[in-house]
This record gives structure tokens, sequence and C-alpha cells, in this order.
């Protein structure tokens, strides 16, 4: 295995993806990642030269809507994913208000 | 303090953009609505809804480039800006960071010495606004409503180039006329559809290198924005004349109290981790696009005011007032070309309108009364239908509630009484019971008719014509 992460980042991404990894979880993550890591760098066996880039795989551009209301109240059927509703809200943890 | 100092400000606007729906699904935006009634999967961020983007959000967004004289992009895309807040459901705000609609821009304001200069415009970009937080002191948590989740927002990044409060409002000023103009917003910092955060660093005078810079949020003012400024040009400037330094940190301002506090600081700044949306295909614009929303463009304030002049020889503060305002300035051409009475539609608006604007609080944007209820009142005073006092008392109403003033004075009888004979008899009765004015007017006192005039109208209820009245009143006394 060529990519070898650190723990260091292995402690940030779990920060970022707000995740509290075991030891165990961790070994895992950096075997996993690693291995992401080694199948993308496959890529720059690829000659490129002459590729332009690109920021979306599809040969499409311009799709858009037109500025008109089509949906009504469907407070009901979002609020019925919620864990926990209250006066018609969803409730979440605490934040600095 | 025995250095001299410069301020650097730059300005990061939002304007909450006047489309009817959301920037990628088809909620409505109206305000007021019942938390959560305008809501669906695209806007609460539900796994496998597919953002669509609103072509009335590019285009205010192009107009909006193009006013402000940047360089709009051919080929534009969006990023997902990562990171977990209750009030952002997809845990990522869809945004531009790689690819923005504009660049390079820049609008000239007047500075404080009465010079101009050029503040420039580093980026315009289209994003989604987040969700509403409320907190519940009750249960100790907080409360999300998604009705203006996925609102659309432009970003409006300016250069540093701004040196005091003065220039920072002449800039948003600026702003906020350009964008008014186009309709692309209302930008009303008190309702919160133009927000700025200011972005500020002090360096030595003639140093050429930046202060480290810090970020404030909330303001909602540009009292409140002045004040921010103040007190943190002050701050940064106490930290280095005691040898401090300056810490580059998001701090937010409370008004209340005059003095503001760290939101963040830069240890435990964000990492975004920004990628391209794989929702949401790119943007080309094309030439006919482009063209097409040129020639939409408005006559804005400059080109307006300068007409004025010309095409109806207002006074330049009378063209000031009128013209701050897109709606104001509607008004007033509209009703000048149905009665081509210039002038007179400017006093209307120059002296009512401006007092009850500021008696009842409302906003120029927001006057209700039509240019063709505004022509007709001036053509019944013209035309003696009523009198002028009668007309104040019907625009009053008309400022409210839009009334029609013709049918309005019919139906509550305020028309002015031509009838010579009521008159006559009116005149009479104020003559028999001011016995002493009328000597006095007699003996030479020209004042004492005065008294004797507002009387008479008193006693019509203000419906008599004052030029009748005066006449037939001397008239009267010199029997």
């Amino acid at each position: 295995m060529a990519n070898i992460i650190s723990d260091e980042t292995i402690e940030y991404i779990g920060i970022l993806a707000k995740l509290e990894l075991s030891g165990q979880e961790k070994e895992q993550a950096r075997s996993d990642m690693g291995r992401m890591l080694d199948y993308i760098d496959r890529l720059g066996e690829l000659d490129t030269s002459d590729v332009e880039p690109v920021s979306h795989v599809f040969p499409v551009h311009n799709v858009f809507r037109e500025d008109v209301v089509i949906n009504g109240d469907m407070r009901e059927q979002m609020l019925s994913n919620a864990p926990k509703q209250k006066d018609g809200m969803f409730v979440a943890p605490r934040t600095f208000a | 303090m025995s250095k001299q100092y410069e301020t650097v400000i730059g300005l990061e606007v939002h304007v909450e953009l006047a489309t009817k729906t959301k920037i990628f699904c088809g909620c409505s935006t109206a305000f007021g609505a019942a938390p959560n009634t305008q809501t669906c999967p695209v806007c609460t961020g539900m796994p496998g809804s597919l953002p669509v983007l609103n072509r009335q959000v590019l285009e205010y967004a192009i107009a909006v480039g193009l006013a402000t004289n940047c360089d709009i992009t051919r080929y534009a895309k969006f990023d997902r800006k990562n990171y977990f807040y209750p009030d952002n459901p997809q845990n990522y705000q869809i945004s531009q960071l790689y690819l923005p609609i504009c660049r390079n821009g820049g609008v000239e304001i007047e500075t404080k010495e009465g010079g101009r200069k050029t503040v420039g415009i580093h980026e315009i970009h289209m994003e989604e606004d987040a969700g509403k937080l409320l907190h519940d002191a009750w249960e100790d948590c907080s409360l999300v409503d998604y009705n203006r989740s996925g609102v659309p927002l432009i970003e409006i990044v300016s250069e540093p180039d701004m040196r005091s409060a003065e220039e920072v409002i002449a800039y948003l000023e600026k702003l906020r006329l350009l964008i008014q103009y186009l309709g692309a917003s209302d930008c009303k910092l008190q309702e919160g559809s133009m927000r700025a955060d200011v972005n500020l660093s002090v360096r030595e005078a003639g140093a050429e290198q930046f202060g480290t810079r810090t970020e404030m949020k909330n303001l909602n003012s540009f009292k409140a924005i002045s004040r921010a400024i103040a007190g943190e040009t002050e701050r940064q400037i106490d930290l280095i004349e005691s040898g401090e330094k300056v810490v580059q940190e998001t701090r937010r301002w409370d008004d209340v109290k005059g003095e503001s506090y760290v939101m963040r600081s830069k240890e435990d700044a964000q990492d975004y981790r920004y990628f391209p949306d794989p929702d949401l295909v790119p943007v080309v614009v094309s030439d006919e696009m482009l063209q097409k929303i040129r020639a939409a463009q408005p006559e804005f304030r400059n080109e307006k005011m300068r007409r004025y002049r010309e095409e109806f020889g207002l006074p330049d503060y009378d063209i000031e007032i009128i013209t701050e305002s897109r709606h104001m300035a509607d008004l007033f051409e509209a009703a000048t070309a149905i009665c081509g009475q210039p002038k007179k539609v400017s006093n209307w608006l120059m002296g009512e309108t401006l007092r009850l604007m500021k008696e009842k609080e409302t906003d120029a944007q927001d006057l209700c009364f039509s240019p063709e209820h505004l022509a007709k009142l001036i053509r019944l005073t013209d035309e003696k239908v009523i009198t002028g006092a009668v007309a104040k008392e019907v625009f009053e109403v008309m400022f409210t509630e839009n009334i029609d003033p013709e049918q309005y004075a019919e139906e509550k009888g305020l028309k002015t009484v031509n009838d010579e004979g009521a008159l006559q008899k009116t005149v009479a009765e104020v003559i028999a019971a001011n016995p002493q004015s009328v000597e006095d007017y007699r003996n030479g006192k020209e004042k004492a008719i005065g008294f004797l005039v507002g009387q008479t109208m008193k006693a019509m209820k203000g419906k008599a014509d004052p030029a009748a009245v005066n006449r037939i009143l001397k008239e009267a006394c010199r029997k």
C-alpha cells in the first residue's frame, strides 16, 4: 500500500465527520482510505495531457426550472421524517441563539 | 495615540433575491408563512432529491453583475460547502467557489471629501440561504423552520478598498439602489434581505502590508455598521498600541451593548471541503442570454437624474429624493405622464408623501397609492373640485388605502361648495357673530379679514374655495 495515512489525518477526518471512532475503527478507516487513494492514484498512470478538465461527467448544461411555485404545504410529510417535532418545527440539539 | 492609523475594510454582502420560488425547488419564498409549510424534499435535504436551478436566480445574478461592471463567467458551476449545523439540513450549502457567476467588477462611490473612488468587487456568487433556528427555553433545545432554507442569495464580495464607515455606507447605498432598480431584491437591512459582514484591519498610515483582519457579523442597520466599525477600529488600535496582536477571528456585534465578542477564532475555523456539486450541471452563459439581460437593464439612478433635470426642470433636491427609490421614481413618471405637471407631482411626493412616510415609518418601495389616483387628486385640486386642505385630507387616506380620490370626496361630501347662495348665507352668519372683526376691517385693519375667512372656512368644514370666501366676505363687509 503506497498511501499511508497519518494518525493526525485520521483524527482530523473523524472530527470533520463528527464521528467518534474506536482504535479498531480507526485502523479499519486507515486501511480503507489508503486503498481508495491507491485506486485513485491509478489515474495518474494515464496520459491526460490532451484532455480538457471537466467539472461534470455528463455532457449536459443549462438545466433550469422556471420561477413558478409548484409545491404546496408538505409540512406533515416533511416532519414525519423528524426524530422529534414541536409546534410544526424540527427539534434539534440546542445551538447558540 | 502617537501614531496615525488607517482602517482597511472589505465587505461581504448577502442579498436575498426577489424570486417567487427557492433557488433549487418549486417552494414559495413568501414571507411570514407558518413554520415548515414551504418545504419539500429538496430544501430539507432528503437523500435522493434533485436540485434544479431557478432560471430567474441566474438572470438576477447576471443583471447585478452587469450593473456592477463585472465580467460574467461564461462557464459557471456550483460547489458544496460542507459543515454541520441544524439550520443546514443537507450538511452542506450549495454555493459557488471555483467558478462564481461574476468577477472583477466595481462601483463608484462619492467620498466625504466630495471626490470619487471605485470600490472593487472581487466576485458575486449564487447560493442558498439556511433555515431559521429558534431557541426553545422550556426544553432547552432548538427548533428549526426550513421555510428560508433554499431561498436564493447572491453574495457580493468587495475588495478591501474602503477606508471609513462613510465609504462603507456609500458603497452599501450604491449597491442597494442598483439592486432595487433592477427589481432583484428589496434590500432591507432591518428585515435581513440585505446583510453585510465587515472585514476590518488597521495598519499604520503609509504601511503597505495589511494588518490582521477580523470579520464582524450581525449588522442590521447603517447605524450598527458605523458603530461596529468605530468600535472594532478602536479595539484593534488599542491591541497594537499595548503591544498585543490582533487575532484573526469572527466576531458578533451586539448593538445594544455597543461591543463585539468572539464567535469563533481561526484555530477552530472550519474546513469546508468544497467540491463540485454532482447534482447540478454547469451553467453556460450564451451571448444571446447575456444580450437579452443587458437589453432589459433599467435606466439607473444617474441617468434618471440627468433626464429629470433636462426633461422636467425639477430642482436637484427633488430629483435626489424621488430617484432614491425606483418605486417613487416610477410613481412620479407615471403620474406626470397622466397629468403633465411634474412640479405638482413632485410637490406631493416631497411634501405630504415624505411627511406620512416618516410618520407611519413606511419605506418608499412600499408606497401603495397609484399614480392614476395621484394625478386625479391633482386635477381635482386644479379644477377646484376640492380645496387644498381637503386634498391633503384625501391624500392621507389614499396613502394608506389607495382609494379613488374622486369617489371618496363624493361619498364623504368633501367637494367644494360652489353654491353662491350657501356661501352668502354662511358669510352673513359669520359677520353677524363677529361684529368686532368686521368693525376692525372697516377701520382699515386688513388682518381682520383673515380671521373672518378662517371662521367661514371652519363653518363650511373646509369645503369652500378660499378665494371665493375672501371675495364674498370683502363685499359683505363693505355693505
